[in-house]
């Protein structure tokens, strides 16, 4: 018997569709259940955040860059104030560096949280988004605690962080932590390994080593397709070379190497890395220091340009950053790691059916704020 | 009570009428309004408790009140009742481009499959509107007129994820008839009836005459039908037709108002139905468990009405423990593992009865 081939049908999925992780429109040429083609359409979040930048003072950037990836801004903040660090040649006390790593960590946790969390909901799995969602609840109440803010932090600034740590954090950490590490136990059983969710997930979608490094393609969704790079270990920053922590890589486990169940399941093995992180920070964190201490009077780099990156919970973060020795950048552009690893969706989707695609676009843990920016 | 019961019922008490077609009118129609009233309140209870599960289950407390004002009551208890006053008072939006006459029909189709086959089912020993010599039967038959409802829905709204949820459920909903149907022709098959109390007749004597403990087939068949009619009425794990992530709202995106609470309603008679169905055919229906233990009549509706409320939790259990199947791996179970296991069973019962029976 033949293939039969009906008309296709183009289909919108978005700009307000439940799954595409906010006004992100996928164009879809659908034969019945199955996809043909998929071309995301992205621009709906745009804010000229870089056009902005060229009209502010350096710190003024700051609170941008949380509006970037929203769900990871400590992570945005860190990259931008490293960046400009390094431009303007700073040293910050050890102690900042500590409150960097930890906060950073925490995001981590937090954003890969709302990420397997929210997976878990693209899958039709209702409860396991609940029980993430409250656990980082607690991240962000530590967060409130140290910066007054849940969302939007504005924490870290050129030169050192807004406020010290808040009496009490590092018990509150401490005692976080130890309630948490047995929680992601209860979210394997729940979902990781429960047999419907891999049948969704293993072996659908599957991102070969080659083309996500020719998509340029990093983070989470670049390890879980079998490369071990993490620019905490290869290309390091901050003071990560001081923690004792292991780079997950994806091992096709359920499947394929690199299908969504890989990804998935990168992230949960990171929150386990963070939680070491952690652990490790807080103990050896330095008690005293003024985190004030190394704040220019006024940001005004030297004459001349850097391009530096970070791990965020996303991937690999960049910030191209032009000087010319004014107190306001000639030029910041954001290299977004959610911007490459939606470019490789067209590459992914094809072919697949339609609930499929809905599990690929979730597994690549996209923000359009900051594809967008 | 039957209907011709209640005709002289009524003729007796207003003589002057006796026997006129009004009167008869009056007799079905009283039946109708009760039945439209155990739905009712069905839906708004079971809204209730899938909510307050739900919560429980997610570590959160679910609709609360303080019992003030206009609040939800306590516990949240007023929280459907407030629900279905809104959804009452809403704006009544027919999309521009739906066709308009099938739009309007489809959630009373739907509803109509649901509603019509509580008339068979037996919540006790007299407490049953209808026992037809075919009960079964017609439960099943009628149980899949919901389907055109759900067509229709897809189709008429003029929508393209309608569409998709529509013509998931067809497939769906078809597929899944065929084990629950073999599943219950076990059923058939040890009692020699089909009428629904005949069955229930059948399993009294405490647990161990229930049909699911008659046989190692009878067990699996319990299994098969449950899981196949959670199928049916589009519960999670197999709620693809109306998949949220996927296809916004499915068959019924393009419905608001009382038009789509027409849907809810008939979702949760249907539960009602299935579940009434299993603890029927399976569980020993208004029987006690222990012979003599409180097995006298009164009890009878508190036995059924258990073992339905049980089986209804067990689907709730489900649906916020279990993620969603794709469209093809939830045909490839019913045609290539139930629909099987469902074949073998009917003939594994067969030979039991020859040889043990």
């Amino acid at each position: 018997m033949g293939v039969v081939h009906g008309e296709e049908m183009v289909l919108n999925i978005g700009p307000q569709h439940p799954s595409t992780h906010g006004v992100l429109r996928l164009k879809v040429k659908t034969d019945g259940e199955i996809i043909s083609e998929i071309t995301p359409v992205i621009g709906y979040l745009h804010r000229c955040f870089e056009k902005h930048c060229e009209n502010m003072t350096y710190d003024q950037v700051i609170p941008f860059t949380d509006r970037c990836d929203y769900l990871a801004a400590m992570a945005n903040n860190f990259g931008y104030v490293v960046a400009v660090e390094e431009l303007m040649e700073l040293k910050v006390p050890e102690k900042v560096e500590y409150i960097r790593v930890i906060m950073a960590e925490l995001q981590r946790i937090a954003s890969h949280l709302l990420a397997l969390g929210v997976y878990g909901l693209d899958i039709g799995a209702f409860t396991p988004f609940l029980f993430m969602l409250r656990d980082r609840e607690r991240i962000l109440d530590m967060f409130e605690m140290t910066c007054g803010a849940r969302l939007l932090y504005n924490y870290m600034w050129v030169g050192g962080v807004s406020h010290d740590l808040p009496k009490g954090f590092v018990e509150t950490a401490f005692q976080f932590l130890d309630y948490f590490e047995p929680q992601i136990e209860e979210y394997n059983k729940l979902l990781t390994y429960n047999k419907i969710f891999i049948e969704r997930t293993a072996d659908i979608g599957v991102l070969p080593q080659d083309v996500a490094i020719s998509y340029g393609v990093s983070g989470p969704n670049l390890r879980a397709s079998g490369v071990k790079w993490d620019l905490r270990r290869n290309d390091t920053y901050s003071i990560y070379e001081k923690f004792d922590f292991d780079v997950c890589i994806g091992d096709g486990g359920q499947g394929t190497l690199g299908d969504c169940w890989d990804r998935y399941y990168v992230r949960m093995l990171e929150i386990k890395e963070s939680v070491k992180i952690l652990r490790q920070a807080l103990a050896q964190m330095p008690k005293d220091g003024d985190v004030h201490q190394a704040l220019p009077k006024k940001i005004r780099p030297p004459k001349g340009s850097i391009y530096s990156r970070t791990e965020t919970p996303r991937g690999d973060l960049g910030f191209y950053i032009e000087s010319d020795g004014s107190p306001i950048p000639t030029r910041v552009k954001m290299r977004s790691p959610a911007f490459t690893a939606l470019s490789v969706l067209g590459e992914l989707a094809g072919g697949w059916m339609m609930s499929d695609v809905i599990s690929i676009l979730g597994s690549l843990d996209i923000v359009l704020g900051e594809i967008d920016r | 009570m039957s209907v011709d019961t209640l005709f002289d019922f009524l003729g007796s008490i207003i003589p002057a009428m006796e026997g006129s077609g009004l009167l008869l009118v009056i007799a079905i129609l009283i039946p109708c309004l009760l039945l439209f009233l155990v739905v009712a309140v069905n839906a708004i209870v079971m809204v209730y408790a899938e909510r307050k599960v739900a919560a429980f289950m997610q570590d959160r407390v679910g609709p609360m009140g303080q019992g003030v004002g206009l609040h939800a009551g306590k516990w949240g208890l007023l929280q459907t009742v407030a629900d279905a006053l809104k959804l009452l008072t809403k704006e009544d939006i027919i999309p521009k481009n739906a066709d308009k006459l099938l739009f309007i029909l489809a959630p009373f189709m739907i509803f109509i499959g649901a509603f019509v086959t509580i008339v068979a089912v037996p919540f006790g020993e007299n407490v049953i509107v209808a026992d037809f010599n075919i009960g079964i039967f017609y439960i099943l038959a009628m149980g899949s007129l919901g389907v055109i409802g759900i067509i229709l829905a897809g189709w008429s709204s003029n929508n393209k994820w309608s569409l998709y949820g529509g013509m998931r459920s067809a497939a769906q909903i078809i597929s899944y008839e065929i084990p629950a149907g073999l599943s219950i022709i076990v059923i058939i098959m040890l009692t020699g009836t089909l009428s629904m109390q005949g069955i229930i007749q059948y399993q009294a004597g405490g647990m161990f005459n229930w049909i699911i403990f008659a046989n190692p087939f009878s067990f699996i068949a319990f299994f098969i039908y449950f899981i196949s009619v959670v199928a049916e009425t589009n519960r999670t794990p197999f709620d693809i037709p109306e998949a949220e992530s996927e296809l916004v709202g499915g068959f019924h995106t393009e419905y608001s108002g009382m038009r789509w609470s027409f849907f809810f309603l008939s979702e949760y008679a249907n539960m009602l139905v299935v579940c009434a169905v299993a603890a029927a055919g399976f569980l020993g229906g208004w029987h006690s468990p222990i012979p003599g233990y409180f097995d006298s009549n009164g009890w009878g509706v508190f036995w059924m009405m258990s073992k339905i409320v049980f089986l209804i939790f067990v689907m709730m259990w489900f649906r916020w423990t279990f993620p969603r199947l794709r469209v093809d791996q939830l045909m490839n179970i019913c045609w290539k593992v139930f629909l099987p296991i469902s074949l073998i069973n009917i003939f594994g019962v067969g030979i039991w009865t020859l040889v043990f029976g």
